[in-house]
Formats: C-alpha cells, sequence, structure tokens
C-alpha cells in the first residue's frame, strides 16, 4: 500500500450562525493515493463541494474547520497561514471549478493568466514559462494554441474555456486536483471530451483527482473509487464497481435507482421519498432514517460510522447486524 | 388515422440580433439575423409524448416557446385539435390557451417569490374564470374564495403536497417542491397538453425520480400530451413514446423511441448516444465526439453538421437534406438517404 498522498481525518465544518452552529460536514475520513480518482458524489447540500472547498483551503468565512486534520504528503495544510496556503495552492493541489467563465479573468488574455500562474510556482523566464503556456494549451486540445493565447475568455467557448481551465490547473505541475463539477454546466458532447481530456491529463503529468460531481454516469467512467455523502457525512465508500453495481448503504441503491437507466426500460422510476433533512433539522441517529425503507430501532437512536460491508465500506447498521449474525 | 392533438407544420423562427441602426450606419455592419428553428415539423397524439432533445442552442426551447405562444412564429402553423393557435389576427383564441400550459426549468425562477403557493396556483383559475364567477370578476364572495382553495387544495394533493401548502411561500420549499407546485399550477386550468421545458434539469437525481413518476402518473390519470424538452437522453429515454433530435434549429432525426435508441440513423444522434456516460461500465466502446456546435449566427453550408460529421462529403457541405421517411424514421442525411451509413 503506497502512502497516501492525501489523507483528511475526522474533519468538521462548522458556521457559526445566530442561532447556533450548522454542522455541514461532519466526521469526513478518506484518503487519495498518488495518481487515484477519487470521485465524491451526492446530492445538493450533501457536502460534497464543502469537501473541496476545505481541501484546498478556500472555505468561505464563517465557514472553518472546526476539528479533524487534512495532510497532503504527511504535511498537516488545514492550518496553514493564508500565504503559506497560497503557495500550497496551484503548486501541489490545482483547482476545477464548475463554472468556466467565472474561473477565468475577463480583462486578462488567457496567456497572460497562464503565464503568471506558470511563473508563480515554477522559477522560469518570461519566455520559457509562455512556450510552456502553449505546451499546456495544446495539450489540452486547443487548436493554433499560439494565436489563442493573446485572446480573452470571452472569445473561447464553454467547452474550450473549461480546456484553459485544465490548463490553469495543471500548470503549477500539482500531485492533485480537485475538480468541482467541472463538466456540469457543459453540453453533453463536450463533457465527454472534458472528462476524456482531464482523465489522460492527470495521468499522463501523475496527478490525483477529486473529482466531485453529482453525476454517476461521470463517476462509473472515470474514477477509480467514489465516496457517496448524504447530510455532511460519507455514507459509503469504495471501489466504483462495488458501489454502482452492490451498493451496500440503502441511500446509495436508492440514488442508482432513480437514475433513469439506457438499457432498461422500467415503468417508474425508483424514487426515495422525502427530501434530504435541512443542516439545522439533521434527525437523531442516521441522518438516512426517515428516508430509509430499511430503518429499524438502532437507526433511530446511534449514528453509524463506516463498516465493512462486502467491497465497500457504509454507514449502515444493517452491515453491523450481518457481522453479528456471522460471528453467531 | 386519428386527429393528432398537436401538429405543427413547417414552423421557423428568426430573432433579428443586428447592430443598432446607427452603428449599422457608421460600421457598414450588415443586417444579421439568427434562424433559431427552421422548418420544424411533427405531430403528437393525444395521450403520447414526443421529446425533443438537442444541445445548449438548438432550438428546443424556441419550439417550446412557440407552441404556448410565448413567441409568435416567423413562418409555419401550430394547429392544436384541429384549431389553428394562430387564430384570426394572429392572437391566440382563448379556447386554445387554457387547454396548453407549460412548467419551465427553473424552479426558482419561475415562481413569483412574493405570492403565496395559493395565488400562484389559483393565477390561471382567476385568468381563464374558473372557479366560479366570483373569482372571475374579482368580487370575493365567500363561497368563491372556498371554491378557489379547495381546488387548489386538491391540485397540490394531486402532485404529492398537501393542501395546506398553500399558505407558504416559494422560499420555504425545495427545487423537487417547487416544481411540484408549478405542475400544480399548468395542470389548474385542466389542460390537455404540457410543454415541458427540462422540467427536471435543475433537480438532483432522487428528486428528478419524483417528479418523473409524478408525470407519468398525472399522464396516466388525465390523458395529457406532453411535448418533453430536455437535453438527458435517458429521462427522454424514460419519458418519451417519440423523440425528435434537434440540431441547429433544426429536425434531423424523428423516429419513435424503441427504433431510435435501438437504431439511431443520423451520425449526429450517433454521436450523442455516443457522449452518454456508461453508468454500468459495460466496456460499450465509444467514439470520441470531435467539434462543438458552430455558431448559429454563421451556421455552416449545407448541413449545418458537417464540419462535425466523420461521413460528410461534398454534396453535404452544399445541399442541405431534407428530413426524408426511411424505415419508420425521419433522418435529414444524404449519407443515409445515399445508403453509405
Amino acid at each position: 500500500m503506497p502512502e497516501p498522498l492525501l489523507e483528511v481525518r475526522h474533519l468538521r465544518v462548522e458556521f457559526p450562525t445566530r442561532r447556533g452552529k450548522l454542522v455541514a460536514l461532519d466526521d469526513i475520513s478518506f484518503d487519495i493515493a498518488p495518481g487515484e480518482i477519487l470521485g465524491v458524489v451526492g446530492e445538493s447540500g450533501a457536502g460534497k463541494s464543502l469537501t473541496g472547498a476545505s481541501i484546498i483551503g478556500l472555505l468561505d468565512p464563517p465557514g472553518r474547520v472546526a476539528d479533524g486534520e487534512i495532510r497532503f504528503a504527511g504535511r498537516r495544510i488545514d492550518n496553514l497561514p493564508y500565504e503559506e496556503m497560497r503557495k500550497v495552492r496551484g503548486r501541489s493541489i490545482g483547482a476545477i471549478f464548475q463554472d468556466p467563465l467565472t474561473s477565468l479573468d475577463p480583462l486578462y488574455t488567457i496567456g497572460r493568466q497562464l503565464v503568471e500562474t506558470i511563473q508563480t510556482h515554477l522559477p522560469m523566464s518570461a519566455a520559457d514559462a509562455r512556450r510552456r503556456a502553449v505546451k499546456l494549451l495544446q495539450e489540452t486540445g486547443i487548436p493554433a494554441a499560439e494565436e489563442r493565447l493573446d485572446q480573452y475568455p470571452h472569445q473561447f467557448s464553454g467547452g474550450m474555456r473549461q480546456r484553459v481551465v485544465i490548463a490553469l490547473a495543471l500548470a503549477g505541475e500539482p500531485k492533485l486536483i480537485v475538480a468541482d463539477e467541472p463538466t456540469t454546466a457543459l453540453d453533453v458532447s463536450i463533457q465527454a471530451q472534458i472528462i476524456a481530456l482531464l482523465k489522460r491529463l492527470c495521468k499522463e503529468h501523475g496527478a490525483a483527482v477529486m473529482l466531485v460531481t453529482h453525476d454517476m454516469g461521470v463517476i462509473a467512467e472515470t474514477c477509480d473509487r467514489v465516496a457517496v455523502m448524504y447530510a455532511g457525512r460519507i455514507v459509503e465508500i469504495g471501489p466504483v464497481a462495488a458501489v454502482i453495481h452492490a451498493p451496500a448503504h440503502p441511500y446509495t441503491a436508492g440514488l442508482m435507482g432513480s437514475i433513469p437507466a439506457m438499457d432498461e426500460d422500467r415503468a417508474r422510476l425508483l424514487q426515495i421519498d422525502g427530501a434530504m433533512p435541512r443542516l439545522n433539522a439533521i434527525p437523531r441517529g442516521c441522518a438516512f432514517n426517515p428516508r430509509c425503507p430499511q430503518v429499524f430501532g438502532r437507526c433511530l437512536v446511534d449514528r453509524p460510522d463506516l463498516l465493512p460491508a462486502g467491497a465497500t465500506r457504509a454507514a449502515c447498521w444493517l452491515h453491523a447486524e450481518r457481522d453479528v449474525k456471522a460471528a453467531a | 388515422m386519428t386527429r393528432p392533438l398537436v401538429e405543427v407544420v413547417g414552423l421557423a423562427k428568426t430573432f433579428d440580433v443586428s447592430a443598432p441602426w446607427l452603428n449599422r450606419i457608421a460600421e457598414r455592419k450588415p443586417r444579421q439575423f439568427v434562424h433559431a428553428v427552421d422548418d420544424v415539423g411533427f405531430r403528437i397524439e393525444r395521450g403520447k409524448t414526443l421529446a425533443l432533445v438537442g444541445e445548449s442552442g438548438c432550438g428546443k426551447s424556441t419550439v417550446a416557446r412557440l407552441l404556448v405562444g410565448l413567441y409568435a412564429p416567423t413562418r409555419g402553423r401550430v394547429v392544436f385539435d384541429g384549431i389553428d393557435a394562430a387564430g384570426p389576427g394572429g392572437s391566440r383564441p382563448d379556447a386554445i390557451r387554457r387547454r396548453m400550459q407549460m412548467i419551465f426549468q427553473d424552479p426558482y425562477a419561475s415562481l413569483n417569490p412574493r405570492w403565496k403557493v395559493l395565488d400562484i396556483v389559483a393565477e390561471p383559475l382567476r385568468e381563464h374564470g374558473f372557479g366560479g364567477e366570483g373569482a372571475a370578476s374579482g368580487s370575493s364572495s365567500a363561497g368563491a374564495k372556498e371554491r378557489v382553495i379547495e381546488r387548489v387544495g386538491a391540485l397540490l394533493s394531486s402532485v404529492g403536497l398537501a393542501p395546506a401548502d398553500a399558505e407558504k411561500f416559494p422560499h420555504q420549499f425545495s427545487g423537487g417542491q417547487r416544481q411540484r407546485i408549478s405542475i400544480a399550477r399548468a395542470l389548474a386550468t385542466e389542460p390537455e397538453f404540457l410543454v415541458c421545458d427540462e422540467p427536471t434539469s435543475a433537480l438532483d437525481v432522487s428528486v428528478q425520480a419524483q417528479v418523473l413518476n409524478i408525470m407519468k402518473d398525472l399522464q396516466t390519470s388525465r390523458g395529457l400530451t406532453y411535448l418533453f424538452i430536455s437535453h438527458n437522453l435517458a429521462v427522454v429515454r424514460h419519458v418519451s413514446d417519440e423523440v425528435g433530435v434537434m440540431y441547429l434549429g433544426r429536425i434531423v432525426e424523428l423516429a419513435p423511441k424503441a427504433t431510435l435508441f435501438a437504431q439511431p440513423r443520423h451520425p449526429y444522434t450517433r454521436m450523442l448516444l455516443d457522449a452518454i456516460p456508461d453508468i454500468h461500465m459495460s466496456g460499450r466502446s465509444r467514439t470520441p465526439v470531435q467539434g462543438e456546435v458552430p455558431n448559429p449566427l454563421n451556421p455552416p453550408s449545407g448541413c449545418a453538421f458537417n464540419p462535425r460529421c466523420p461521413h460528410a462529403n461534398e454534396r453535404c457541405r452544399t445541399e442541405r437534406p431534407k428530413l426524408l421517411e426511411m424505415q419508420g424514421t425521419r433522418v435529414a442525411c444524404h449519407a443515409v438517404e445515399e445508403g453509405r451509413i
């Protein structure tokens, strides 16, 4: 087992409000190995983007890491001062956000933004940095990279902008890229191109990826492992094939069943009734218990931790029961 | 052959996007037009669902708006149950207006945040004079008001909300619940035809499943006819009976669902199907999709898809293909017509 590149341990993120603390992330623990692609999936408000933001140190105040720690290559990064974190960001951990238009500065040419990023992180002359910028743009499949370097973001289409954003994320040769919904704003045909590109480039550059998305299809095609989030916690984590084909948590099973499939016909989609609880009204015990079809006594009282469940680990008491029965 | 509920013939919509008059004079800029929808035709049988799919900018939402009368067509006709929807003098007859309603994409923008759900759902009732004369004329006789409340309660129950929710404001609901309110509002005038413009694309998958199930139940119980606009082929496959694929303002393929998904004919349809991430990881081989949608201001000559098409030849670059009937599907492609693919 190689040393993990990123270790997140018992991460807790809180937002103090007038009506008390909101716990947005609670007891999040996971690892990312070098070169691995970890998917993080969940519905809006589950805390997946917040997990990404905590790792790159871009939590919006008043949100703060209240407990736990984040280690990158063995070094603790969640409590670094702002200037120190700035050096980590871009150099060690790159970021790609959902909206390619707001990720680029409309007042500067693409070239200037790339050269600035490269020179911030790597000791290079302006001419070398420009050559590297051209090379990066070429790698991301932008035609006529040399000329396009001197154009402004508005002269690029959505798909092309996202390619520029990927080039920017790779500019400092980071070992980890946090990609937050990188294809959500794009059309399906462009989405497939960008995902393939991201996967290929990260492999070539040896970068690990944390891919935050709500699209199970993207996860299935791209990731090695996947973490499923619900109401601020990880409810299931494991290899992609296992989570998709044999989900151990009732929520994951419901989520998979609610996706219209391309290869089977169903009169009705499986639906999980109700909605994810708000942060100020998370039920006692397992947060999923009011919607769970397999709920039983213990779910209402104790909150389950991640328990081994077949090939994955799931935060569900069903699996504790099974272990007890197996042991007996 | 029975008469279709909705028939659209040669529908076109052109938007004038020219620079202001003075700029045109001073900078010698020509007038510019976007042909958002061009020569679109289809029919929808009663109780069926036609889905229109395509990427952003292909004109699918414009078709939706043309159908419900939010835009006036530049050319072509919409015939609803045998009646020309344009009506005498171009205005839409009231008798048709209340028989078709629309559900919009964004459940946050399509509900007035200052109105109670009761007023939102009751608005079409007042507008079209349902729920007694009192409501129609605006006088608030107690009996009429009660009838409206009762009716709104029934509508909310039919979409899985509680009648008591009528007293709440939109911000008290989640995205999925808001979309149900939109559906309840659309159902208020007891329409036969609903135009749904990306009704679930702003929702999470589990909530999307809830809304799609409700829409399907309502179709069965009320015999509704849907025009379903979406960019998500998996959703389209789930809801539709017939599918039209649009590219740059035109329908390039129109076929029954089973045929379209089993045997896509048009290269663009094949490309779209190939681009869907494979959730079951069956190892299906995928051809990488090339290029992007061209600028609609300056569309390619001939077939609009030719710059991205692996099968394009000289004819595709010069002559625009017509939508032709071929073995149960209608395809606008020279290569398919000539039997090259």
